[in-house]
């Protein structure tokens, strides 16, 4: 059907016509270009906010200030007593976009459940993972939780903020199950609901410090999945970790697709591009925030031989990513399985109380990782020093990118 | 008549049939039980809300499909009913939250501000397309992107959007902007713009098959050189059509927004549109072909999450949903070769002549 009409409207009136055509095109094609890098570069002074440039290319690596001092209180922090039994328990699991296999979020959310299998004696058979598609429409979620707790499934616990407001309708719905929403909040959520949230931007200010280490040509670059509150907390807090180290560094951030668009969480091939792009710029060490996106990101940072950081799972031992361990330095954890793993346990202990309101440096909710040995001990001086002054408060990090 | 009548059931059928087929391959290939699966699927019609959830999705679906449709009807692939629907979905959450209304005539206005708003996103490949020859298909592809990124700029918090946990979302509509819709109490909420979709799939029936516009804009899409001889102002009758496109494509959100979420989210569902131009396809233009199809798609669509719950891959009802498209390209085809021999044969045996050539001048197309 389309080409008849092409071929009708090109062969008939000639060349001219043709070449109006043409010149349709690219007018219309500059027009369009025109505008969306009009929106780029909005998005980028917005997100790359370094006035000096830094473009200090010493070999010995960034400019940093003085190593703070050593971290002195110990962090005291240990999981839910794991002596519950809750070998009785149903456990219904609703992954987002990704499901498990995403070796980050959702995998981090499977370990727990893994975790809580191990170790809390929730048997195999009576647990049951649901995974989202993306482009689904509410009903879907709520089907899908709907389905989880009429099968006799409690707790519920839900993956994901995009759950919130299906998991508050199904909640109202099933008064006796427990429901939980990873990263979930919403108004007016009936009592059986638990939302576990998360202090990325803490996690993320020292996998920060580490970038601003590592880096040698002083540009660091984040790639975000998606450009959402949520993936802007990362952003703010790497981007602030970066410049209590080296105020001179620059961080160039990319999301992969804007609000609205999920796939960015879902594709790898653009996370490779996005991240080709940063390294093509010049950053020399890429932390990522893209979900299963990015394993292209490792890719990119592979392929041009740059340091990459994962976020989520411990990326470094992520058998999905394993081909590109060694340019893995370090991971922010976000610990959706210790979350997961601590509602389960108190669920079968039948006391909520003892759960954090948000998972952060204190109760290591949020954290680093230094599988693979890139972490040295002077490294991990510095970073630890920084995570003591967060939780003592000195240091209070921003959740919001400083110039959005 | 009968042979109208069959060529327009047999090829649909011909299509699930084929679609079925390829789908119980991909289904034993990655282990499962074709059978079993399909009574998952169809059993799950009757669980929770779902019967409930398929009505809402048939009438999101069958607005989209006659968006894409009304251009399809003059050969105009209106691409973008994606993008003019996010944008008339988000610009009526802004301004229906904004306004202070009476019932009725609050929802009237919103639904005004969303066709306009699609209408208008439509009108950049409109002029573009008249004046300069710009293929709409680049247009409005072009335009959906824009859509996106106009929309994810327009929800930001520093403009429309409020962040309620992690989730970014307009104002919230007061109730007076709310459709209410029948409540089937355990069985859900049937969305009060379920009837929407019905009346405009009345009004596009009536209007192509009983109105001047109809039969131009039909005339235009068979032939636009014998519609100028006719006097129809082809380049008019481009814009009204896309325009109009535009505007049903703009509605599409509508139901979801106006019915449920009474605000505009990061979750607000996306490839509405998309799927709006496979069901055009899938229903030959036909308001009740439309209808059909959507309600397939809304199965599809819905018994998906079925599959999930019993471990079978969700990707084979998208696997379908693929399969039935092409399948009814490819139905349609050799349904219309199977006509024109059979009329050629006809032709030929009337005329008293063994060479079926000859009925090929009266083209039957």
């Amino acid at each position: 059907m389309s080409l008849r009409s092409v071929l009708a409207g090109r062969v008939k009136p000639g060349r001219e016509k043709a070449l109006r055509f043409k010149r349709g095109v690219a007018v219309t094609a500059i027009a369009l270009t025109s505008v969306l890098s009009v929106v780029g570069c909005a998005k980028d002074s917005a997100s790359s906010d370094n006035p000096s440039g830094g473009q200090n290319n010493n070999a010995s690596g960034c400019q940093t200030v003085d190593k703070p001092a050593a971290a002195s209180g110990a962090t005291s922090s240990e999981s839910a007593a794991s002596d519950v039994d809750a070998s009785q328990l149903k456990v219904g699991l609703a992954f987002d976009i990704g499901g498990r296999g995403d070796a980050s979020f959702n995998d981090s959310a499977a370990a727990g459940l893994d975790q809580a299998i191990a170790d809390l004696g929730v048997k195999k058979e009576n647990t049951k993972e649901l995974t989202a598609t993306d482009q689904e429409s509410e009903d879907s979620k709520q089907t899908r939780l709907r389905q989880l707790a009429q099968e006799g499934h409690n707790p519920v616990i839900s993956v994901g903020f995009a759950y919130s407001e299906a998991t508050k309708v199904i909640a109202g719905q099933f008064p006796n199950t427990q429901f939980a929403v990873v990263d979930g909040f919403v108004e007016g959520a009936p009592k059986n609901v638990t939302f576990l949230g998360f202090a990325e931007h803490e996690g993320s200010f020292l996998v920060g410090v580490i970038a601003a280490l590592k880096s040698e040509s002083c540009k660091i670059g984040f790639v975000g999945g998606v450009n959402v509150p949520l993936i802007q907390k990362f952003q703010a807090g790497f981007e602030q970790g970066v410049k209590a180290v080296a105020p001179d560094a620059e961080v160039i951030a990319r999301y992969i697709t804007e609000a609205g668009d999920l796939t960015g969480f879902t594709d790898a091939p653009k996370g490779q591009v996005t991240a080709k792009g940063l390294i093509d710029e010049g950053a020399d060490v890429v932390y990522h925030a893209a979900g299963a996106s990015g394993k292209g990101v490792f890719a990119a940072a592979k392929e041009g031989g740059v340091m990459a950081i994962g976020v989520d799972s411990d990326q470094y031992n992520q058998a999905t990513v394993a081909e590109y361990k060694d340019v893995i330095i370090t991971s922010m954890l976000k610990r959706v399985d210790v979350a997961v793993f601590d509602y389960i346990a108190a669920v079968a202990a039948g006391d909520m109380g003892g759960l954090p309101q948000v998972f952060d440096l204190k109760v290591n909710g949020v954290g680093y990782s230094t599988s693979g040995g890139k972490i040295d001990d002077e490294t991990k001086e510095w970073v630890e020093s920084y995570k003591q002054q967060i939780i003592d408060g000195e240091i209070t990090v921003a959740d919001t990118p400083a110039a959005s | 008549m009968t042979a109208k009548l069959r060529s327009s059931l047999l090829a649909p059928a011909l299509a699930i049939a084929f679609s079925a087929l390829l789908c119980a391959i991909a289904l034993l290939i990655s282990g499962a039980n074709p059978a079993s699966a399909l009574g998952v699927m169809i059993g799950q019609v009757g669980e929770g809300q779902v019967a409930v959830d398929i009505v809402n999705s048939t009438a999101i679906y069958m607005l989209a499909a006659l968006a894409a449709a009304i251009g399809f009807q003059m050969n105009l692939l209106n691409i973008g009913v994606e993008g003019q629907y996010r944008i008339g979905a988000l610009v009526a959450a802004i301004v229906g939250s904004a306004l202070v209304l009476p019932p009725v005539l609050h929802w009237l206005v919103i639904l005004l501000v969303a066709a306009v708003a699609g209408a208008t996103w439509a009108l950049l490949p409109a002029i573009l397309k008249v004046t300069r020859g710009v293929h709409e298909v680049l247009s409005t592809i072009m335009m959906n992107a824009i859509a996106f990124g106009l929309a994810a700029y327009l929800i930001r918090r520093d403009q429309f959007g409020i962040l309620i946990g992690n989730n970014v979302s307009t104002e919230p509509i007061p109730e007076s902007g709310q459709v209410p819709g029948i409540d089937l109490g355990a069985r859900g909420t049937v969305f009060g713009l379920v009837f929407l979709a019905v009346v405009a799939a009345a009004v596009y029936g009536v209007v192509m098959k009983r109105t001047r516009f109809g039969f131009e804009l039909r005339a235009s899409g068979e032939s636009p050189t014998a519609a100028a001889a006719g006097g129809v102002n082809a380049k008019r009758m481009i814009v009204v059509s896309l325009l109009v496109s535009g505007a049903v494509g703009g509605l599409v959100g509508m139901p979801e927004i106006l019915g449920r979420d009474h605000a505009y989210t990061l979750n607000f569902a996306s490839g509405y549109g998309f799927a709006g131009l496979g069901i055009a396809l899938l229903g030959r233009n036909h308001p009740v072909g439309i209808a059909f199809g959507s309600l397939l798609w809304a199965f599809l669509e819905k018994a998906k999450v079925a599959l999930d719950n019993v471990g079978v891959p969700r990707e084979i009802a998208t696997i379908m949903q693929g399969a039935i498209v092409i399948s009814v390209v490819v139905a349609y085809e050799i349904v219309k070769r199977m006509d024109l021999a059979a009329e050629q044969r006809r032709v030929g045996r009337a005329l008293g002549t063994a060479e079926p050539a000859e009925a090929d001048a009266g083209g039957a197309r």
